[in-house]
């Protein structure tokens, strides 16, 4: 007996005997013999409800979580604040068991919110068209630069050293595979180095992607790379943080030709790396060329307003090889929870924890500075994270920060030897000055 | 009840906050002391300014418009729309679970590292292969690893000539797709009459320049490709790898395997076979099993246990690389977790015995109805080819807008595409055989409105919140966003 299987034993026997047969294995004899398992899948006993929550909670329970422990870790996935309301709203079932919305008169909820979503994203990077999401910022931006690729007619793709190494890794393996070259621009004291950037990009780079703020949390000045991509009529991509969105410009306003993003901050929980989301929006000079669903306005015959998808002939199940990328399922339940967030947190929130975040981000450093111990690695404007030099090894730093309930920061040695004994520490809204004090205190007394 | 037809920036007022948070408790300083101007908007992003009630109602009015597997019968065809199992959810949404940072210490994620590890083991052997990354985060996504090993495998053997990959006709758009973005060019090839590989098609394209071969088994015509065996050793012996697109793997649990019938590269969709929800298209997860030899190939990091303690292991020389952040959609991996322990070795194979009984009940029931191309005994779905033209010029897509008014999801309708008109069905084994029974009613209902009032059909759906759409205004003039008038 099982929960989710209804039919019984008689109700089986009236199917076989209504279909004609005489047992269920009759249903399988076009499997060959030699190929049938012929034994008992070697996992576990069927468990009751009891016994599989006992089981996984177990699990949990090995684990410790930033309920526990104080966040001062970014580097990509952030412990922003996530009101309540949203975990009540993407828990109802009407939301989260549909399919993709391919049957629009009864799928206008999901797809009204993915036109909703589509228009925050495009007011937050102030670009005219959104997709309704990627897997996450790393994919988002290597669909980015395939898209860049595509429009060019280019296959040499520049990307900063101040980009996320995560990102850059993934980005290198869909590069390669497509084989599409693959260019490094070092940086220069944080930040993209503009000479060396100027002598990589010439008439074959299809794209440039910058980070702002970049991974060690520093704003970038684009004005040089910006100019310099469009003199070479390449695209410019950048992976922008959206949080950091309600204050510093956007994309649209920096020439940006495609605006990427990792939207985990946007109310989605930390999920030990997922499922995350992954943003993307464009001008409306490369609408077409866009990866993934889009949804769109239109009527019912009635004269209705109603949402469908959309441009659909960009997709793999309409031009199969041909399409503009091959993802089918995306994040949506990710989308609808940045849809809610951007809504609850509205114009004021969102400018509020920015704030916030950038405001108790300073008074750290500004703490840690005063140690005398610990300095800024570089000396560049910051958003909500920033680089520390250290005196003593981040591992070791760590795990005295961790016996104390605090998880430190980034070891930015593991991917910038030139920056061995630096960590990366990101302060959110959530952080109490209490924390931070906290922080500076425990760090202090490591020597 | 009353319609509701407003979009969130309609309702917003200036002013209204749905949101509160502390007062800030650090000194604060002027901006523009740490962020030149010139980084700084003029101008905050256009966000809707409304309050927390008019949030939740707002959403919970959308949600009603909305039709989830928890609304009703879903049997669209390879998507396996079967129940999400509510413990999943409890599970995934254990704080000591939603709340891991993925760079914490290893020493603190142990529960999160062991969950990866035992899931990965059981999928393995499910499918029948050596090993499996629980990285990518959607089928296509899986596909787009399991190309890259192949491609991988023929580089490492020095081989660079490998740039074809042959998938048939019948086969779903993300595989030819997901074969292009990994840079191979793509040998479509045209299947036997009833879905089959055409073994001598495909000798006719084999060669040393094959890397390998896309197929699903049992095909999308929902039948088992019986010469399975001889197609793998085709391939092999061209020298080239095959991959087994794991969409329709709920037909097999515990009954044959992906790797015992010779595929070398497999996915499967932990949001389709593993009862993982949709989510209204994701997230998904789509994890990656190979054979013995190809275990070096896989993403990076690697899941592995050293003694008691499961590490993430980055020293993988030959691996493709990284293939998104982090280490995948753990989320939904804990659902499908929940759900392997829930169904244990009896139950997936009960799972896929039911499938394919209430597949053959429903296909049995409606041929008499409806075109059926192939009347043989099919796995968990099979394929319409409509009412036939003949039937006052009935669509497929009016049967399916019909269906709405009878309160089903339609099956997938046009795929594959070398079924006229097809209607595929995939009920699943969560569906009573009352729900069976009333969905063969309802079409049966439907096959004779088609020949008595085919206007009916014609002007469907009357009874959803909105009604037929015009989708060439919608592709011909976009309106992708709002905008304040």
């Amino acid at each position: 007996m099982y929960p989710y299987i209804p039919n019984t034993q008689d109700d089986e026997r009236e199917l076989l005997s209504n279909i004609g047969i005489d047992s269920i294995e009759n249903l399988f004899e076009d499997i060959p013999e030699s190929i049938k398992l012929n034994r008992r899948l070697n996992l576990n006993r069927p468990m009751s409800e009891i016994e599989v929550k006992n089981h996984i909670e177990n699990l949990a329970r090995k684990n410790k979580s930033t309920d526990e422990l104080i966040c001062f870790l970014g580097a990509g996935a952030y412990d922003h604040y996530i009101p309540s309301v949203i975990k009540h709203i993407t828990s109802r079932a009407e939301f989260y068991t549909a399919y993709t919305p391919y049957q629009p008169e009864i799928s206008q909820g999901t797809l009204q919110v993915i036109f909703e979503y589509q228009s925050m994203i495009c007011s937050l990077t102030g670009m005219d068209v959104s997709n309704a999401s990627m897997y996450d910022g790393a994919t988002a931006t290597a669909e980015a630069a395939f898209m860049a690729c595509d429009n060019t007619r280019r296959n040499s793709i520049v990307v900063s050293k101040t980009v996320h190494p995560e990102i850059r890794r993934t980005l290198k393996t869909y590069l390669y595979f497509r084989g599409i070259e693959y260019v490094e621009v070092e940086d220069n004291d944080g930040v993209t180095d503009i000479e060396k950037l100027k002598a990589v990009v010439s008439n074959k780079t299809a794209g440039v992607i910058v980070q702002s703020p970049n991974f060690f949390g520093i704003i970038e000045d684009v004005t040089e790379i910006e100019k310099c991509v469009h003199e070479n009529k390449g695209m410019l991509i950048m992976n922008v943080d959206p949080v950091s969105l309600a204050l510093l410009k956007s994309p649209a306003e920096q020439g940006a030709d495609i605006a990427v993003g990792e939207g985990q901050g946007l109310g989605s929980s930390l999920n030990y790396g997922g499922p995350y989301l992954g943003f993307m929006a464009t001008t409306s000079k490369l609408m077409r060329k866009l990866p993934g669903r889009i949804v769109g306005q239109t009527e019912d015959v009635d004269g209705k307003r109603a949402f469908v998808l959309t441009l659909q002939a960009r997709e793999q199940h309409i031009r199969r090889q041909k399409a503009t990328s091959n993802i089918c399922s995306n994040q949506a339940i990710n989308a609808l929870t940045a849809a809610i967030y951007l809504t609850t947190m509205g114009k004021k929130g969102l400018r509020e924890v920015a704030v916030q975040s950038t405001q108790k981000a300073h008074y750290a450093l500004n703490k840690l500075n005063n140690t005398g111990i610990y300095k800024p690695l570089f000396n560049k404007p910051f958003f909500k994270e920033f680089a520390v030099k250290c005196n003593s090894e981040i591992e070791k730093i760590n795990q005295e920060l961790l016996k104390n309930n605090i998880i430190g920061g980034y070891d930015l040695g593991k991917d910038y030897p030139d920056y061995t004994n630096s960590m990366l520490l990101c302060v959110t809204e959530k952080r109490t000055k209490n924390e931070i004090d906290t922080l500076v205190a425990l760090m202090e007394g490591i020597r | 009840m009353k319609e509701y037809n407003k979009l969130i920036f309609e309702i917003s007022r200036e002013g209204r906050v749905g949101y509160s948070l502390p007062q800030i408790d650090v000194a604060e300083r002027n901006l523009e002391e740490f962020i030149p101007k010139e980084f700084l908007r003029d101008k905050s992003p256009e966000l809707p300014e409304v309050s927390e009630g008019d949030v939740v109602r707002h959403f919970t009015l959308l949600s009603n418009k909305n039709y989830g597997v928890d609304n009703g019968f879903y049997p669209l065809g390879s998507c396996t729309m079967k129940y999400n199992p509510k413990i999943n959810e409890d599970m995934a949404a254990l704080t000591e679970f939603t709340n891991l940072h993925p760079y914490q210490s290893e020493d603190t994620v142990q529960g999160a590292l062991e969950l990866m590890y035992d899931l990965s083991g059981k999928l393995a052997e499910i499918s029948g292969m050596k090993a499996v990354t629980l990285q990518p985060a959607a089928g296509a996504h899986g596909e787009m690893t399991g190309l890259m090993i192949i491609k991988k495998y023929h580089e490492k053997r020095g081989d660079f000539k490998r740039k074809k990959i042959i998938v048939p006709d019948s086969a779903h758009g993300t595989n030819p797709a997901s074969a292009a973005v990994v840079g191979f060019e793509i040998i479509e090839i045209k299947s036997t009459k009833d879905g089959a590989v055409d073994l001598e098609n495909l000798k006719a394209v084999l060669d040393d320049e094959v890397a390998g071969l896309m197929l699903t088994n049992p095909s999308t015509l929902g039948l088992f490709e019986k010469n399975i065996k001889e197609i793998a050793d085709l391939v092999h012996e061209a020298g080239g790898l095959l991959y087994y697109d794991g969409a329709n793997m709920n037909a097999i649990m515990g009954i044959a395997r992906p790797g015992d019938m010779g595929f070398d590269v497999v996915h499967l969709n932990l949001h389709k076979t593993f009862s993982t929800p949709h989510g209204g298209g994701g997230p998904g997860s789509g994890p990656v099993g190979v054979r013995e030899d190809l275990v070096d190939f896989l993403p990076v990091p690697v899941i592995e246990k050293n003694g008691e303690r499961y590490i993430l292991n980055y020293n993988k020389p030959d691996s493709i690389g990284k293939i998104k952040s982090f280490y995948g959609n753990f989320g939904v991996m804990i659902k499908a977790y929940a759900y392997i322990l829930s169904m244990g070795a009896e139950g997936l194979k009960k799972a896929s015995e039911i499938a394919v009984l209430n597949a053959n009940y429903l296909m049995k029931n409606l041929k008499e109805h409806y075109n059926l191309p192939i009347n043989e005994i099919c796995k968990h779905e099979f394929v319409l080819g409509g009412l036939g033209k003949e039937v006052n010029e009935v669509t497929t897509l009016d049967i399916a807008k019909r269906l709405l008014d009878y309160g089903y999801h339609p099956p997938t309708i046009y795929f594959p595409l070398i079924v006229d008109s097809a209607i595929m069905v995939e009920p699943t084994e969560t569906e009573s055989k009352e729900t069976l029974d009333g969905f063969i009613d309802a079409m049966i209902k439907i096959s004779v409105e088609a020949k008595e009032k085919p206007e009916i059909l014609k002007g469907a759906p009357y009874n959803t919140p909105v009604r037929r759409l015009d989708e060439v205004k919608a592709a011909r003039n976009p309106i992708l966003k709002w905008s304040k008038e």
